[in-house]
C-alpha cells in the first residue's frame, strides 16, 4: 500500500532544443473496395527527450493510425502512407528500406498497445517474449535473455518475477499484462515510447497503478512518451502538451492547461463540456449535436462544421489551417480567436 | 448541492434482501465433480425507489452484472429475496413472472451484440409486443413502435432499416426503446454508455435522464465510470467482489466517503483538470483484487486495504450505519476522509 502524491512531470526543455521526433504533414488512407477512406490528413507534431505528448481523439479520429504509421507498421495493404516525414533525431524513418528501419523500431521508438491479452503471443512463456527483443537485436544467449527478461520484469514490478518468467500470458491479471506490454517495450531503453490507450481495457484502480508506473519509468529514463488516448481524465493527470484530432487532422494543440483552461477549437470546446462535472449535476449535459463524419466523404470546408454550434457560411465553404491564434495556441478554426475569447 | 435524500419518502418499488448467486466450478466430464464456487453475489440488500436512480459502481468481477441478470431473472439466485409489488420475483411463475418481466427491463452494454443483426428496427423494437399483446394491439404496433423511435430521438421512417446502417449511439437509442416499448417502471442499465465515444455519451446520459422525468422510471444503473454515475444516481452503492462495501447518497458517497475502497477507487479516478494535478491524495491500491471463488476471510478488502488489522481477518463487516457517520459502511474503522475528493 503506498500512498502517494503525483508529481508533476518534468519540465520540457527549452524551445530551440532538437526533438526527438518530428512528424511533418503525414498523411494515411485507407483503399478498400467501398472507396478511398482518407485517415489521417496532414498531421504534424513534435516529441522532445522527457516530454508527454497526448493525442486525444475519439474513435476514427485516426489517432491509432497515425502512430501505426509512426512505428511502421501499418496493415499495407488496405493502408498507405501517401505523405509526409517522420523525423528520429533528424533522419526521416519513411525515406529508409524497411532492412534499415527495424533497427530503429524497438531500440528507438517503442509501443504499447491497448490490448495486452491479443498482443502477446499465448504459446510462448511472457519471459521467453521479453527476451525475444535482445536474442534478435543484441543477438544475446537464451540464458543471458532470461536473466535480462527478470530483471525487467522487476522493473515493471511484476511480484516474483523469477517463479514467474516461465509463465504464461493467460496466467497473468490485465493489470499484470500490460506491464509485461511495458517491459517487452522498454527492454531497449527506446527514446521515444508511444502507448496506444494503455489503460482503455484496464479497471480505474488498475489503471492508476500503471499510469504511475509509466510516469517513474519516464522520469528514471527521460524518455519521450506519446499517449494516445480518448481519456480527458488521464491526459489532465499525465500531459505536457495536446494535440487533439478531429477526422484524421490536429483540431487544436497547446499546453495542457491551456487547453482545459479556454479550449480555443469549438470541438475541445465541446468536448470538455460534454463531461459529466459535479458543479453541473442534475443539469443536461450539452452534448455535441450528430456524428463524426465517413472519412471516405469528409466535408469540403471545416470537418467540424456539420457539428458545429458557431459554424458560418465560410467554415462550409472553406477549409482552416492549423494557425497559431495567439502565442502557444494553435487551432485550426476561421474563429479561433473569438472562441478563445468567448465572444462566440 | 443537496445533500438530503429526495426520495426518502418515495414508494418502495423494489427491495433486495441479503441476494446471493453462487456459480458452482466442477471438474470432469461426465460426473461433474463439484469442487468449489464461484461467489459471484455474495448478500446484497437495497431499496430502490420510485422515479430514483441508484447507481452501482466496481471494477470488472465484483458481480455488478451478475446482479442485473439475477434482477431480470435472467439467473436464477442461490438464496434471498427481491420483492417487487408485494411479490418476490424469484417464486413467480407463468402469468405472474410475464407480468414481472414487463415492468422491469434492461438496457445492455454493448449495442452492437445486443440487437439481432437480421431483423429490423422496427421488428426489434415490436418484439416485446409479441409477447405481451395486451400493451399494443397488432393493429397499432407500427404506429407505437414509430412513437418510441421519436421519443429516443431517432427518425420514426428509419422503422424498416436494420441495425449495422446506425452509429453506436444511434444503436443504444434503439436498445433505449426496446426497454421503453413495455412501459416499465424499473429499467436496468447495465453499463449503457461505457462502448460510446465521449461526444454521444453525453447524448445518451440526457435521453435517459429525460425519459426518467418524463415516464417516472425508476433506474439501476450500473457503470465503472464514476463520474458518470455521480452524474445521474441519486444513490451510489459501491461493490466489492460480491457484496457492497458503502451504500448512501451521491454526495455521502462522493464527498464523504468512509469504506477505504471508496476512497482508493475516488482517488483513482483522473480528474479532467489539470490545474489540480497534485492536489490531492492518491491512494494507489497494491495488486489486484482475489478470485471471487476464494474470497478473503472476514472483509472482503482486507488483502488490499492499509488500515487491515486481526479483526478484519475474523469478522465480517456489515453493511450497517456506523456511528459518527450517516450512511452504511461495511469496514469496522470506517471514517470519513475527504482529501481523497477533489473540488472544483
Amino acid at each position: 500500500m503506498a500512498t502517494t502524491s503525483p508529481t508533476p512531470s518534468p519540465e520540457a526543455p527549452l524551445a530551440g532544443d532538437a526533438p526527438l521526433l518530428a512528424v511533418e504533414n503525414l498523411h494515411v488512407e485507407f483503399r478498400t473496395r467501398e472507396g478511398v477512406a482518407k485517415a489521417v490528413n496532414g498531421v504534424s507534431f513534435t516529441v522532445h527527450e522527457g516530454e508527454t505528448l497526448a493525442i486525444l481523439g475519439e474513435s476514427g479520429s485516426g489517432k491509432s493510425v497515425t502512430a501505426q504509421a509512426v512505428m511502421g507498421i501499418l496493415d499495407t495493404p488496405p493502408g498507405f502512407v501517401t505523405g509526409g516525414s517522420v523525423r528520429f533525431r533528424g533522419q526521416d524513418l519513411l525515406a529508409m528500406p524497411e532492412e534499415e528501419r527495424r533497427q530503429y523500431r524497438g531500440r528507438s521508438i517503442a509501443m504499447i498497445f491497448q490490448d495486452a491479452l491479443s498482443s502477446l503471443n499465448p504459446v510462448f512463456s511472457v519471459g521467453w517474449q521479453i527476451s525475444e527483443m535482445f536474442r534478435v537485436h543484441e543477438g544475446t544467449s537464451r540464458q543471458e535473455g532470461r536473466k535480462r527478461a527478470i530483471e525487467l520484469m522487476e522493473r515493471v514490478r511484476i511480484p516474483a518475477a523469477r517463479e514467474r518468467v516461465g509463465d504464461y500470458p493467460h496466467q497473468f491479471s490485465g493489470g499484470m499484462r500490460q506491464r509485461i506490454m511495458i517491459a517487452m517495450a522498454i527492454a531497449l531503453d527506446p527514446d521515444v515510447l508511444i502507448a496506444d490507450e494503455p489503460t482503455t481495457a484496464l479497471d480505474v484502480t488498475v489503471q492508476a497503478q500503471i499510469m504511475e508506473l509509466l510516469a517513474e519509468l519516464q522520469r528514471e529514463s527521460r524518455m519521450g512518451l506519446i499517449l494516445i488516448t480518448h481519456d480527458l481524465g488521464v491526459v489532465a493527470d499525465v500531459a505536457d502538451k495536446i494535440s487533439v484530432m478531429y477526422a484524421g487532422r490536429i483540431m487544436e494543440k497547446a499546453e495542457v492547461h491551456d487547453i482545459y483552461a479556454k479550449p480555443s477549437h469549438p470541438y475541445t470546446k465541446g468536448l470538455l463540456e460534454s463531461i459529466p462535472r459535479v458543479d453541473l449535476k442534475g443539469q443536461e449535459l450539452s452534448a455535441i449535436k450528430g456524428l463524426p463524419p465517413n472519412l471516405m466523404r469528409i466535408p469540403h470546408g471545416c470537418e467540424f462544421s456539420p457539428r458545429c454550434p458557431y459554424a458560418q457560411q465560410i467554415c462550409v465553404d472553406q477549409r482552416p489551417a492549423l494557425r497559431e491564434a495567439a502565442p502557444g495556441r494553435f487551432s485550426a478554426c476561421h474563429f479561433a480567436e473569438e472562441v478563445l475569447d468567448g465572444s462566440l | 448541492m443537496a445533500a438530503f435524500d429526495r426520495f426518502a419518502d418515495a414508494e418502495v418499488v423494489l427491495e433486495v434482501e441479503d441476494l446471493v448467486k453462487h456459480f458452482p466450478l466442477t471438474q470432469g466430464i461426465l460426473f461433474k465433480r463439484r469442487i468449489g464456487e464461484v461467489k459471484a453475489v455474495d448478500g446484497v440488500s437495497f431499496k430502490l425507489r420510485k422515479g430514483e436512480t441508484l447507481g452501482i459502481v466496481g471494477e470488472s468481477g465484483c458481480g455488478k452484472s451478475t446482479l442485473a441478470k439475477l434482477l431480470m431473472r435472467l439467473e436464477e439466485p442461490t438464496s434471498g429475496k427481491a420483492t417487487f409489488k408485494n411479490q418476490n420475483i424469484f417464486e413467480l411463475r407463468g402469468k405472474g413472472l410475464r407480468a414481472m418481466r414487463r415492468n422491469i427491463q434492461i438496457v445492455f452494454q454493448d449495442p452492437y451484440a445486443s440487437l439481432n443483426p437480421r431483423m429490423t428496427v422496427g421488428d426489434i423494437i415490436g418484439e416485446p409486443f409479441d409477447i405481451h399483446p395486451e400493451v399494443a394491439p397488432r393493429g397499432e404496433r407500427r404506429k407505437r413502435v414509430q412513437e418510441l423511435l421519436d421519443v429516443v430521438g431517432l427518425n420514426p421512417e428509419h422503422i424498416n432499416r436494420y441495425p449495422h446502417q446506425f452509429s453506436g449511439g444511434q444503436r443504444q437509442r434503439i436498445g433505449i426503446a426496446r426497454g421503453l416499448a413495455l412501459k416499465p417502471e424499473i429499467i436496468i442499465c447495465d453499463e449503457p454508455v461505457s462502448a460510446l465515444d465521449v461526444s454521444v455519451q453525453a447524448q445518451v446520459i440526457n435521453l435517459l435522464k429525460s425519459l426518467q422525468n418524463e415516464f417516472g422510471l425508476s433506474y439501476i444503473f450500473i457503470a465503472h465510470d464514476l463520474s458518470v454515475v455521480r452524474h445521474i444516481a441519486d444513490r451510489v452503492g459501491v461493490m466489492y467482489l460480491g457484496k457492497i462495501a458503502e451504500l448512501g447518497t451521491e454526495d455521502q458517497i462522493y464527498e464523504h466517503p468512509t469504506h477505504p475502497y471508496t476512497q482508493a477507487l475516488l482517488s483513482a479516478v483522473p480528474v479532467p483538470d489539470p490545474s489540480v494535478r497534485g492536489q490531492r491524495q492518491q491512494i494507489i491500491l497494491t495488486g489486484d483484487p482475489p478470485s471471487p471463488a476464494n474470497p478473503p476471510s472476514g472483509c472482503r478488502f482486507r488483502t488490499r486495504c492499509w488500515k487491515a488489522t486481526d479483526l478484519c481477518a475474523e469478522e465480517e463487516p456489515a453493511l450497517v450505519v456506523r456511528p459518527g457517520i450517516d450512511h452504511q459502511s461495511a469496514c469496522h474503522y470506517a471514517e470519513t476522509r475527504e482529501d481523497v475528493v477533489v473540488r472544483h
